[in-house]
């Protein structure tokens, strides 16, 4: 991943601070198209601020963040851009939308303000829902299903408006532990058949090292940036370095 | 009374600006109920108050302006008074809910001040208070159909974007919709609702009409259309309803329309107990 040629995102020197200390030291990323990039790290490594800065929720205080080749400051192209965030944990699950009219939400910013939605994008809706699975779920409401499907129909509103790049922050958070492998799955699928780059933000590093295509460990500093291999031949010293404390690596072979 | 709304023109102006808020206040009520802002809409109606106050008060002072219409002004101070509540949200990022008793005591004490100058008022504020069937004039009636107007067209022009920032404000901020822009519509609307059914419903329970019908439709609306659907049609039913109560046993019309509002929330409820026995 040293010499990436047109990489999707590119990070340069990305140093963050909330109040004085820093909570990002000097991050330089490059994430080639098509990757599966877990980034992994413990609480506090500055993996939400990492993605806050990369969709442009906070300001970048120094260093300078590419995507699709184009300066964070300046790009417009939100629709290239998927976000799942970790909605089992903060969702309303008494609000009253259906599972179609959440997926139907995600094409908001590409029908554009002040026009309606058309045929064509109710099919591209039941398409997304098709592709993770949850068509007959289409007229539920979103607060009857469980914590797993709502993740898919989620990961289903990033897909309706066909993103490049899908940007995930702790999305098994809330789905039971029966299901987490069959999302991982789906994830994967997303990936190599779809082609889409996939950038995911967890804890749950057993889990995913053996889907992911690279690996990315912060710890406010990137104290590690390769293919998964590299990552799972790490051993505990090296892995206890990045953490600040003892690890032992579990590898989930369901 | 069919006969009388046919007779008489301020029973017409009552009857039709009935039906333009019956829809309306539900209608924004919706939006406000799901992004969980319901103590909003009493906050400004204490704002509106204040400024109806203030708008008595130049009527009584200065006899060149007792043509002076205080729906104007009520507005006017609504309005003003959703941008305060704006400001203070976003200088109490992390107690936003700060805002809403800022504003509310702000404006109630705005409004006991204004009726201490002017030595009190006569039944002017009580209708304004609690709603009047006799108090809407032609004139009132345009100004609040030209409110419906605009703002049922915003609503529709905007309605993805509402509802994105409604279901998932964090997901509408990462889509780079204009979030801010919209939002701030959205708080002007609300405003000029509740200074638009404040002559009809009162000022003190302008709020039960945004709220009420649609928490009884909550209970069993599937989807967000059809939510709105119902509380409209539960807004319709509480006013034409609380009106025709209030003109035959002479009450105030706020009372009966909230009173409907609330036996269809208690039948709402039981209805969904009921079903899912």
């Amino acid at each position: 991943m040293d010499n990436v040629v047109n990489p999707i995102v590119k990070l340069e020197d990305i140093s963050y601070k909330y109040t004085k200390d820093l909570v990002l030291e000097h991050v330089s990323l490059e994430i080639p198209k098509g990757a599966f990039l877990a980034i992994v790290g413990p609480n506090g490594s500055g993996k939400s601020t990492l993605l806050k800065l990369l969709l442009g929720l906070f300001k970048l205080q120094k260093g300078k963040i590419e995507i699709f080749g184009e300066d964070i400051r300046r790009f417009k192209d939100w629709q290239k851009v998927g976000f799942v965030s970790q909605k089992a944990n903060s969702f309303n699950s008494g609000f009253p939308a259906t599972v179609f009219e959440v997926v139907q939400s995600g094409l908001t910013k590409k029908i554009g303000l002040f026009k309606f939605a058309s045929k064509e994008d109710k099919q591209k809706v039941k398409k997304a829902l098709e592709s993770v699975d949850m068509l007959d779920y289409q007229s539920r409401n979103i607060g009857e299903l469980s914590g797993g499907q709502q993740q898919r129909v989620f990961i289903a509103r990033s897909l309706v408006s066909e993103p490049e790049l899908m940007i995930l922050d702790e999305p098994t958070v809330g789905v039971d532990s029966k299901n987490v492998h069959q999302f991982y799955e789906m994830l994967e699928m997303l990936n190599e058949k779809l082609g889409i780059t996939l950038i995911l933000v967890t804890h749950d590093v057993g889990t995913v090292t053996d889907k992911v295509t690279h690996v990315a460990c912060l710890n406010k500093k990137l104290h590690f940036h390769g293919d998964a291999c590299e990552y799972n031949d790490l051993d505990e010293g090296e892995l206890s370095s990045i953490y600040g404390h003892g690890v032992q690596l579990l590898n989930h072979n369901h | 009374m069919i006969s009388g709304i046919l007779q008489f023109e301020f029973l017409q102006n009552a009857f039709l600006t009935g039906i333009i808020i019956g829809a309306l206040a539900p209608l924004v009520g919706v939006f406000v109920v799901v992004r969980r802002m319901s103590m909003i809409s009493d906050a400004l109606s204490h704002v509106a108050l204040a400024g109806i106050a203030f708008s008595l008060l130049l009527q009584k002072s200065f006899l060149s302006l007792a043509g002076l219409n205080p729906l104007y002004i009520g507005m006017a101070f609504s309005v003003g008074g959703s941008l305060f509540i704006e400001k203070l949200r976003g200088v109490y990022k992390h107690y936003q809910e700060l805002a809403i008793p800022i504003i509310m005591s702000g404006g109630m004490g705005l409004s006991v001040i204004f009726i201490s100058i002017a030595d009190g008022f006569n039944t002017d504020l009580y209708g304004y208070l609690f709603g009047s069937v006799s108090a809407v004039s032609r004139s009132d009636l345009y100004v609040i159909l030209a409110v419906g107007i605009v703002v049922s067209l915003m609503l529709t022009l905007l309605y993805k974007e509402l509802f994105l920032l409604s279901f998932d404000e964090e997901h509408a901020k990462a889509s780079g919709i204009p979030y801010k822009a919209i939002h701030f519509i959205f708080i002007v609307m609300v405003a000029l609702v509740i200074a638009a059914s404040m002559k009809i419903i009162g000022i003190l329970l302008v709020s039960s009409l945004m709220t009420l019908p649609v928490a009884a439709s909550l209970r069993f609306a599937k989807g967000f259309k059809q939510m709105i659907v119902y509380s409209v049609l539960f807004g319709e039913i509480s006013v034409v309803g609380g009106l025709f109560l209030s003109y035959n046993l002479n009450l105030a019309p706020g009372g009966t329309i909230v009173i409907i509002a609330v036996l269809i929330l208690i039948l709402s409820i039981l209805f969904d107990k009921w079903k899912n026995r």
